[in-house]
């Protein structure tokens, strides 16, 4: 899933300046999952913008509304009938979620409310680490299916490199060494000689590298 | 035992403290309650095993929001007991009003009269 | 091997001599003073001089520009190329760069992660790694091309090196690792420092059993320790560094001011026990910030004068 964590309610405070009329808008997707922008986040934020604004003596509306998902038309369609009452959008949607509900309300700006931060997975409940980074040109197959690009800090393809030390990265000793990994399932998976196969330069071009992408399926297009 | 606490205190029951959430919190604050408190169970007696900790971190958490929006974290606060300990009830509900009494009441409520 | 380059640290490997390189750091300004006067101090006792490429992720003046100083002096400069900052297109034109001076060694790294250095919050590249740099390089001077597939004219003549650390993590990996290097076409090693030696001359054995010190020419990196307080922080704050207990408390039973004089000494008897391990083709002397020590190093090591080639 795509993991966001919340923005501190200074910023989002910040951000919405003078608006009046305002809807915290949430996403049931997967940024209920990771607790930072679903139902329950937009009771929470609402709830805190409220008691600001009345503390500040400011008579401002806060409503609030939770799509099934903010990345598709058909859901976010559903609060067409009642944009138009509000002079600000709060999502906390990821990134996606903001973009499309601004490219839909074109002349309603839409504040971001939380940070978008990767696509991972929960480790446990409060723990999120990061998976993939949509590289797209998967390469698990020969890397014993742990991501050097994604857990990497160097996205080393032939590694590990000399920072490791005791299956450690030298960025931070909490963080595993993805090699390490590399090197451990190899190994559990009886293809420790694969170890020695040099890895080709890899093409970026179908990474952020190669500018904004796009995925066109003809056989499922209408 | 026929002990005597403050009478201005809403008690609103709930099974176990872990069912307390930081919703219930801020909407007491956003309808004008002066102070929330939750008392639980002792800590490491909770009888859903971790009901207690999670209330206490909802706590917490309710504390940073407070703060951060005006109204003003100390107004919310954890106590812990054994279900035998009434007099203890009684003195966390004595010692906690008297704590919102200093602080005078939730700032919101009075905007809101005011407007 | 094809290329016909003018390194004379390769000349001085392959007439079968015991090499000696050295580095210097550039300076963290534009002054070209400090990197000739480093350069000057080490010139006769050493065949090559590593330039480090903005080591530890601090920016400094680049390694390109302080290698072509040195050569212009009639030096034979290493240039040490990180792919931390250079995309693909970055890394062939410095190389093509460097060998319009004809600087004819190159010394393939990824480097230190952005976040030691003094611009933790920038972007890093690592369009490539260490092993892809090492094959870049060998495609453009042995294919004389582009990694693009066109032909360059007057191609880059470099002698190719890699770094290789024999007490890295995972232990399994550390003599597969240095022949997946040489298949990447690697031509020299410079290790990382070395304390233990005993876990050196392990490694080495797992090398020579392989055959690979027959495959590529293996410098011995040598850093003596100024004080017991390096010695300490080498153990236990520089990742991938296997300091013995033995060598501190050594340094540390040296009184304060006899410690820097002790850890020549050691760093001497070190290279001696070295020489006469089968396989150790040279020695990387790296005193770092302190380089004015190198020629007594090197002469009581029994590595002066240096070959004529």
């Amino acid at each position: 899933m795509i993991v966001a964590d919340k923005k501190p309610i200074e910023e989002i405070i910040e951000e919405l300046g003078a608006h009046e009329k305002i809807l915290i808008l949430g996403c049931n997707e997967c940024v209920t999952v990771c607790e930072a922008g679903g139902k329950k986040e937009v009771g929470i934020l609402a709830s805190a913008l409220r008691m600001y604004f009345l503390n500040q003596e400011r008579d401002v509306k806060i409503d609030e509304e939770t799509l099934q998902r903010q990345c598709d038309h058909e859901y976010l369609e559903e609060i067409r009938d009642k944009v138009d009452q509000y002079d600000a959008i709060v999502s906390i949607a990821c990134g996606v979620g903001v973009q499309f509900t601004a490219e839909k309300y074109f002349s309603t700006p839409v504040y971001p409310g939380v940070n978008t931060c990767f696509m991972g997975a929960t480790e446990e409940r409060g723990l999120w680490t990061e998976r993939c980074q949509g590289c797209g040109q998967c390469i698990l197959a020969r890397t014993g299916g742990i991501c050097p690009v994604s857990r990497c800090a160097k996205r080393v393809l032939n590694g590990p490199c000399g920072g490791s030390s005791d299956g450690k990265c030298e960025i931070n000793k909490e963080v595993i060494c993805a090699w390490q990994l590399i090197v451990e399932r190899l190994k559990a998976l009886d293809r420790f000689d694969d170890y020695e196969e040099l890895s080709p330069l890899k093409d970026w071009s179908t990474d952020r590298a190669g500018g904004p992408r796009k995925v066109v399926r003809e056989d499922v297009q209408p | 035992m026929r002990l005597s606490y403050p009478t201005n205190i809403k008690i609103i029951r709930v099974p176990c403290t872990g069912k307390v959430d930081i919703l219930h919190i801020l909407r007491a604050f956003e309808k004008g309650a002066d102070g929330v408190y939750a008392v639980g169970c002792m800590e490491g007696d909770c009888h859903f095993t971790s009901g207690n900790f999670r209330a206490r971190k909802r706590i917490e958490q309710a504390k940073v929001l407070l703060d951060t929006v005006g109204v003003g974290g100390e107004r919310v606060e954890m106590f812990n007991l054994a279900s035998s300990e009434g007099p203890l009830f009684a003195k966390f509900a004595t010692e906690f009003v008297d704590k919102i009494k200093d602080l005078g009441p939730n700032p919101i409520k009075l905007k809101k009269k005011a407007a | 091997m094809k290329g016909n380059t003018a390194s004379r640290l390769k000349k001085v490997l392959s007439a079968g001599h015991l090499a000696v390189t050295s580095e210097c750091g550039p300076p963290r300004g534009s002054d070209p003073e400090v990197i000739t006067k480093k350069a000057n101090l080490i010139k006769d006792h050493v065949d090559a001089v590593n330039i480090t490429d903005n080591q530890t992720s601090v920016t400094r003046m680049c390694s390109l520009a302080a290698c072509i100083r040195l050569k212009l002096l009639g030096l034979d400069p290493v240039l040490q190329m990180v792919t931390r900052d250079r995309n693909r297109i970055a890394i062939q034109s410095d190389i093509l760069g460097a060998a319009s001076y004809d600087i004819s060694n190159i010394l393939c790294l990824s480097g230190d992660h952005q976040s030691f250095g003094d611009c933790a919050q920038g972007q890093n590249v690592h369009d490539l790694d260490s092993m892809q740099l090492i094959q870049t390089v060998r495609h453009m001077r042995d294919d004389g091309k582009f990694l693009g597939g066109d032909e360059i004219k007057r191609p880059p003549q470099m002698f190719v090196g890699a770094a290789a650390n024999p007490f890295a993590d995972p232990f399994e990996i550390r003599v597969p690792r240095l022949a997946k290097k040489i298949k990447a076409g690697a031509e020299f090693i410079q290790t990382q420092c070395i304390y233990n030696l005993d876990k050196f001359e392990e490694w080495m054995k797992l090398t020579r059993d392989r055959g690979l010190h027959e495959q590529v020419y293996i410098l011995a990196g040598m850093t003596p320790m100024k004080s017991a307080g390096m010695a300490k922080y080498m153990k236990n704050r520089v990742p991938g560094m296997d300091v013995p207990d033995e060598l501190v408390k050594r340094l540390s039973d040296t009184p304060k001011e006899k410690q820097a004089e002790e850890g020549i000494k050691i760093c001497i008897e070190d290279i001696q026990r070295l020489k006469e391990v089968k396989g150790v083709s040279g020695f990387h002397v790296m005193a770092i910030e302190w380089e004015e020590m190198v020629p007594e190093i090197v002469e009581k090591s029994g590595l002066y004068p240096r070959p004529e080639v």
